[in-house]
C-alpha cells in the first residue's frame, strides 16, 4: 500500500490517515486482535467449521461451548493455526493465516495455548519448562528469563514447586504450570481448549480461579469449556456451536437466562441439569 | 525395573511347593544325562564307587547331589539382599563358565605370551573401528529417521531406499561390495575406511528404525505444544522431541552397538589387523587356535561388559524426570 496520498486527504475526513493503513494494521487499531471472516473446514470430506464469523477484541473475554463434536477445538486451533481451515480468512494480530506464510511465528509468539492435556515437557523441570520459549524464541538471555518464569509461577501460585518435573504435580498444577509457560511469551491472547476437562473437581476450582485471575488483570480471552459457573462470572460474550456453526452468541446473562434457538436450550438443560 | 507394589511379596523361593517343583525339574532334567563319565562322576567316587560301573544308582545319585546343592544356593539366596544376590548369581556363573572353559584344556603359557599383542594390536583396533562405525552410524541414522518421517517425497525415498538396501543385503557383501566394487568405479579405497563405511551404512539402516519408533512413540501433543509455542521444526525436534525420544531408544541402541562390536570381526576378511584376523593369524600356523579364539572371545565379552555399564549409566541419568 501506498504511503498518504495527498489527493486523498480532504479536511474534516477524520478517516483520511486511515487509508493508509493495511487492512490488517486498521484491525488492530481497531481493537481486532482475531478476526474470522466466513471461515470454513474440512477434515477430508467432512466439513468441520462451516462460515463461521468472530471477532475477538482486545481485552474481551469470549467462551465457547457447545456438544461434543460441534467443532469448539477445531476453531481455536485455528487461530494459532495448529489447524488449516479452507476458506474465509483469519486475521490474527494483523496477519492473514494462509498456507504458504513464512511468518507464523509470529502470531504464534503472540497467542498462548492451554491444552486439555496440559502437554508439558516432562523431561524439563517446571522452571525449564517456562523459561524455553522466551529464551529460543525471545532470545532473552537465561536470567531475564527465569526472572519472567518465576513472576509467572507466582502469580499462578507455585512458585515453590519451580525445580520439579511434571510428572511430579499434581493434575491441577501441571495445568497452571502451562497457563505460567504460555503466559511467559507475554501473549496478546489466550485460547483455553477445555483446561479443566481432564481434572477432578477439587483442581478445577484452583485453575478456574486463576483463569479468573487472568480476566481481571484484563487478559484477552478465548476459552473452550462447560463451566457454566466461569462463563456466567467472567465471560463477555457466549458462543454457542453445534455441527461446526456457530448458532447463537450474546451476553452471558441473555444467554443464559433467555437462548434464543432450541438447539442451545437443550444443551443448557443438559449441561446445567448436571 | 517393573512397577514395584509397595507390600513386599513373600520370597518366592522360599514356598515350599516351589522349592519342591524346582527340585523334581532339575532332578529330572540330570537324570536324563549320564555324568558318571565326567569330572563330577569321579569327584562322587567316595560315594558311588567306581563311578563307570555305578549304573542307574550312581546316575540317580549324581543327579540328587546336584539337585539338593541347586535348591539348597536358591533357597539361601533368598534371604540376602538384592546387591548381593546379584554379585552371587554372577559369580557362580561366571566359575562355571569358567570350568567350562578349563575342560579345553588350554594352554595358559601360549596365551599369556600373545595376549599383550592381541590387546594392544587387535582390541585397539576393533575399538577403533566399531567407535568410528558407531558414530557415523548414529549421525545417518538421525538423519534417515527424520527423512522417512517427512512430508518430503524426495527425502523420504532416499531414505526408504537405503534402509532397504542395507538391511536386506548380507553385510559380508556390503563389505566386498565396498572394498573391490568402489575400486572399479575409480576410487580406490583402504580396508580399514571401506570396513568402517560397510559397517556404518548397514548397522545406520537398522538404527534409523529405531530412532523412526522412538520419535514416533512422542506423544502429539509435545509437536502440538512446541508449536503453539512458536517453536520452528529444528528447535522441537532437537529440543523438544529428541531429548524424549533417547530414553526410549537407548536399550535397543545398545543391541545395535554391542552386536556392531562383534560384526566389526566381519572386515578381518579384508585382512585388517582386529581382533579375529589376529586370533586367527596367531594360533593357525601354532595349532593353538581355540586358545587364541578363546582369549578373542572373551574380549569381546569385555568389551561389551563395558558397553552395558555405559548404557546404564546413561538410562540412570534419563530416569531422572520420571521420578515420582
Ligand atoms: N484430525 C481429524 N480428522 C478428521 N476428523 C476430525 C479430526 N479432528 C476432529 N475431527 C472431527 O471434527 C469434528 C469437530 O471436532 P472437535 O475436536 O473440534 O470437536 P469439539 O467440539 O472440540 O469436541 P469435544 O467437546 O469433544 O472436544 C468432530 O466431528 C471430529 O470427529
Ligand atoms: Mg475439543
Amino acid at each position: 500500500m501506498t504511503p498518504c496520498v495527498a489527493a486523498d486527504a480532504s479536511p474534516g475526513d477524520s478517516s483520511s490517515d486511515r487509508r493508509s493503513l493495511t487492512p490488517e494494521q486498521a484491525a488492530v487499531i481497531a481493537g481486532k486482535i482475531i478476526e474470522a471472516k466466513n471461515v470454513s473446514k474440512w477434515y477430508g470430506a467432512f466439513r468441520a467449521l462451516t462460515d463461521i464469523n468472530l471477532t475477538v477484541r482486545g481485552g474481551e473475554r469470549i467462551v465457547i461451548c457447545g456438544p461434543s463434536g460441534s467443532g469448539k477445538s477445531t476453531l481455536i486451533r485455528c487461530f494459532n493455526r495448529l489447524e488449516a481451515h479452507q476458506e474465509g480468512r483469519i486475521t490474527v494480530n494483523g496477519i492473514i493465516l494462509h498456507n504458504k506464510m513464512r511468518n507464523v511465528a509470529d502470531v504464534r509468539k503472540n497467542v498462548g495455548m492451554v491444552f486439555q492435556h496440559f502437554n508439558l515437557f516432562p523431561h524439563m523441570t517446571v522452571l525449564k519448562n517456562c523459561m524455553a520459549a522466551p529464551m529460543w524464541i525471545k532470545g532473552m538471555p537465561e536470567v531475564e528469563a527465569r526472572k519472567i518464569a518465576l513472576k509467572f509461577l507466582e502469580r499462578v501460585r507455585i512458585p515453590e514447586q519451580a525445580n520439579k518435573y511434571p510428572a511430579q504435580l499434581s493434575g491441577g498444577q501441571q495445568q497452571r504450570v502451562a497457563i505460567a509457560r504460555s503466559l511467559c511469551m507475554e501473549p496478546a491472547v489466550m485460547l483455553f481448549d477445555e483446561p479443566t476437562s481432564s481434572l477432578d473437581p477439587e483442581m478445577v476450582a484452583e485453575v478456574l480461579e486463576t483463569m479468573t485471575g487472568l480476566a481481571r488483570d484484563g487478559m484477552t480471552m478465548v476459552c473452550v469449556t462447560h463451566e457454566m459457573g466461569f462463563a456466567r462470572a467472567v465471560a463477555d460474550r457466549v458462543i454457542f456451536m453445534d455441527q461446526g456453526q456457530i448458532i447463537e452468541e450474546g451476553a452471558p446473562h441473555d444467554f443464559f437466562t433467555s437462548p434464543r434457538h432450541e438447539r442451545t436450550r437443550l444443551f443448557l438443560s443438559q449441561i446445567l441439569s448436571h | 525395573m517393573l512397577h514395584r507394589d509397595t507390600v513386599d511379596s513373600e520370597v518366592l523361593v522360599h514356598r515350599p511347593w516351589i522349592v519342591a517343583s524346582m527340585f523334581a525339574v532339575v532332578l529330572v532334567v540330570f537324570l536324563m544325562f549320564n555324568l558318571t563319565g565326567t569330572t563330577i562322576g569321579e569327584l562322587m567316587r567316595p560315594v558311588i564307587g567306581d563311578p563307570l560301573k555305578s549304573g542307574f544308582y550312581g546316575r540317580f545319585t549324581i543327579a540328587f547331589v546336584i539337585a539338593v546343592m541347586f535348591c539348597l544356593n536358591v533357597v539361601l539366596l533368598g534371604f540376602a539382599p538384592l546387591k548381593m544376590q546379584l554379585g552371587v548369581v554372577w559369580l557362580e556363573l561366571l566359575l562355571l563358565f569358567l570350568a567350562f572353559f578349563k575342560s579345553f584344556d588350554l594352554s595358559l603359557p601360549f596365551i599369556w605370551k600373545h595376549l599383550p599383542f592381541l590387546i594392544t594390536q587387535g582390541v585397539v583396533t576393533t575399538i577403533y573401528v566399531s567407535a568410528l562405525s558407531l558414530i557415523f552410524a548414529s549421525v545417518i541414522a538421525i538423519v534417515a529417521a527424520i527423512a522417512k518421517l517427512s512430508s518430503n517425497g524426495f527425502a523420504y525415498g532416499i531414505a526408504s531406499f537405503y534402509t532397504s538396501l542395507f538391511r536386506g543385503l548380507p553385510l559380508l557383501m556390503q563389505i566386498y561390495l565396498i572394498y573391490l566394487g568402489l575400486p572399479q568405479l575409480g576410487y580406490v579405497i583402504d580396508a580399514v575406511p571401506s570396513g568402517v563405511l560397510a559397517l556404518s551404512l548397514c548397522y545406520g539402516a537398522y538404527m534409523t528404525e529405531i530412532f523412526r519408533s522412538g520419535i514416533q512413540s512422542i506423544d502429539r501433543g509435545q509437536w502440538e505444544a512446541s508449536r503453539s509455542l512458536a517453536f520452528g521444526f529444528g528447535l522441537t525436534t532437537r529440543r523438544i522431541i529428541l531429548p524424549q525420544a533417547l530414553p526410549v531408544i537407548i536399550p535397543p541402541m545398545g543391541n545395535m552397538f554391542i552386536s556392531m562390536l562383534k560384526d566389526s570381526s566381519l572386515v578381518s576378511v579384508l585382512g585388517v589387523w582386529e581382533l579375529t584376523f589376529l586370533a586367527y593369524q596367531i594360533g593357525q600356523p601354532t595349532f593353538h587356535n581355540m586358545e587364541m579364539l578363546a582369549s578373542a572371545s572373551i574380549m569381546y565379552w569385555i568389551m561389551s561388559i563395558c558397553f552395558e555399564l555405559i548404557q546404564s549409566r546413561i538410562e540412570r541419568y534419563f530416569a531422572r524426570s520420571k521420578v515420582r
